[in-house]
């Protein structure tokens, strides 16, 4: 488990970088909370920086989208899915679980 | 339509490739590359490729289910187009298609009476960037012509690898009239900061040799700078000698209506070398810019499926650069009159974002060193339209 930030850092529309060998993106994409490998699958960009809309997010480099639910892209120019990771609240603190989730592709 | 022809291999016509299966077309698609590599992607090229951190196969723009959709016709040239016959001729034999890309980018333009010189370089394909890089070796003095992107990206490169860098701008403010002269003034500072030496309103008069090999260069002024290296980024020429005859519109590249279909409505242009009308203003533009190529892709494509415009190209106008370890942003249209508004930090600091005001609304973003709040306002006050899911 790796803590992110407390619920209060977290509004809807917003996100958190957790740094690290590689990077995880959390957002809050309409009270929902999701996390995501940080660096786009397509070239290194940090999608923590990106537009988020609905539950995708656009990388801030070459706005490819990604579904926060799946981590699967949606448009070229990314191919392959970023990771997802599970994410729980707990006493207004949020954490993510450090194993990827093993995502019915 | 059965049968597309792409010519031009680089992102613009990958790109295409891509779309046409990603829009359902089912047809064969043949890609043709004057070059003898996969497609790849450019703009490593001045970046992380020169500076021999990124893999070659890091640059691949098409995948193996990419590939597998495609027949790729690699190091060979499109020497005729023949809409009449429907047929393009190639440097290695005919093909005939109901429908052709046009993709051909263009030449990176060089210095006259230079060709042949040892250590002088341009920086558009991957030979050149491999060729640039054996030279950048330790003790080399580098002199860059012209300080736009691709001259700013490689003095950044070269001063990563601790060469002596010297950039030669023609202009008052290089990028002025990219950024506006405030904005540009603070791309300009990025170079002293980072020890790189600028020298605006330089015109090279000569280049100097010993032998065969580049020594320095003389300024229109009589002044005489020493250089290993001289490295030519002066901008690029449209691809576009080959279409004579064909009855195609050329000019400045191949011209097209704001959907990006030529004269005939089965030949479409997309990336370096298309030329369109705007849907708007009714302006002819032309963009030299990655997101461009890979914007109109889409556009081009559903037009020529469908036979006729049911797309216009509406550009976003956003183009990155990277330089000395920062990337700087710009999203929309400014002009050099526009107001700039530093909406956080000044253009002093080594982050900052601004916009550009023309008549009450905002026109442009550009940031430094900050993109979550650059995206924000690319998509919130210059309105660009969500994209569909």
């Amino acid at each position: 488990m790796q803590r992110a930030c407390t619920v209060d850092e977290l509004p809807p529309g917003e996100s958190v970088r957790i740094a690290g060998a590689e990077p995880i993106a959390v957002f809050n994409a309409d009270g929902e909370l999701y996390a995501i490998d940080d660096t786009c699958s397509h070239q290194d960009a940090s999608l923590s920086e990106g537009w988020l809309e609905g539950c995708f997010v656009e990388c801030p480099l070459h706005a490819a989208l990604f579904d926060l639910r799946t981590g699967m892209p949606s448009c070229l120019p990314a191919k392959k899915p970023v990771r997802t990771y599970s994410v729980l609240v707990d006493e207004g603190v949020v954490y993510v679980q450090s194993d990827a989730r093993e995502n019915a592709a | 339509m059965k049968s597309v022809a792409i010519i031009g291999a680089s992102l613009a016509g990958a790109r295409a490739a891509q779309e046409l299966r990603a829009q359902g077309f089912d047809g064969r698609v043949v890609l043709v590359g004057e070059e003898p590599h996969q497609p790849y992607d450019r703009p490593p090229l001045s970046k992380a490729f020169l500076a021999g951190t990124a893999e070659r196969e890091s640059l691949d723009l098409l995948d193996a289910d990419d590939t597998a959709s495609l027949e790729l016709r690699l190091g060979t040239r499109a020497e005729r187009l023949d809409p009449a016959a429907g047929r393009v001729v190639l440097s290695d034999g005919e093909l005939a298609v109901d429908g052709v890309v046009l993709a051909t980018g263009g030449r990176a333009r060089t210095l006259p009476g230079t060709e042949g010189i040892a250590g002088v370089h341009v920086l558009r394909t991957l030979e050149d960037s491999l060729a640039l890089r054996e030279e950048l070796v330790p003790g080399a003095r580098i002199v860059i012509v012209g300080a736009g992107f691709i001259g700013a990206e490689v003095a950044s490169t070269a001063r990563s690898l601790g060469l002596d860098v010297t950039v030669l701008e023609a202009l008052e403010t290089p990028l002025a009239r990219v950024l506006g002269p405030r904005l540009a003034q603070a791309c300009a500072a990025l170079h002293a900061r980072h020890g790189t030496t600028l020298r605006c309103g330089a015109a090279v008069e000569t280049l100097l040799t010993t032998g065969a090999r580049v020594t320095g260069v003389r300024l229109s002024g009589g002044e005489e700078l020493p250089a290993d290296v001289v490295v030519v980024g002066i901008g690029m020429v449209p691809a576009t000698d080959w279409l004579a005859g064909s009855g195609l519109d050329v000019g400045n590249g191949v011209h097209t209506s704001s959907g990006l279909v030529t004269g005939l409505p089965n030949v479409v242009a997309v990336g370096d070398v298309a030329a369109y009308r705007h849907a708007e203003t009714g302006a002819r533009h032309r963009h030299e810019h990655w997101t461009n190529a890979s914007e109109q892709a889409p556009v081009a494509v559903a037009n020529l499926l469908a036979g006729h415009v049911t797309r216009h190209y509406a550009p976003s106008g956003y183009v990155w650069s990277d330089q000395y370890s920062g990337t700087l942003q710009l999203a929309g249209h400014p002009e050099p009159g526009d107001e700039v508004v530093f909406v956080e930090g000044t253009a002093e600091d080594g982050a900052f974002v601004a916009t550009y005001q023309r008549d009450g609304a905002t026109v442009g973003v550009f940031a430094l060193n900050s993109a979550k709040q650059f995206t924000r306002l690319r998509r919130q006050a210059l309105r660009r339209p969500a994209p569909v899911v």
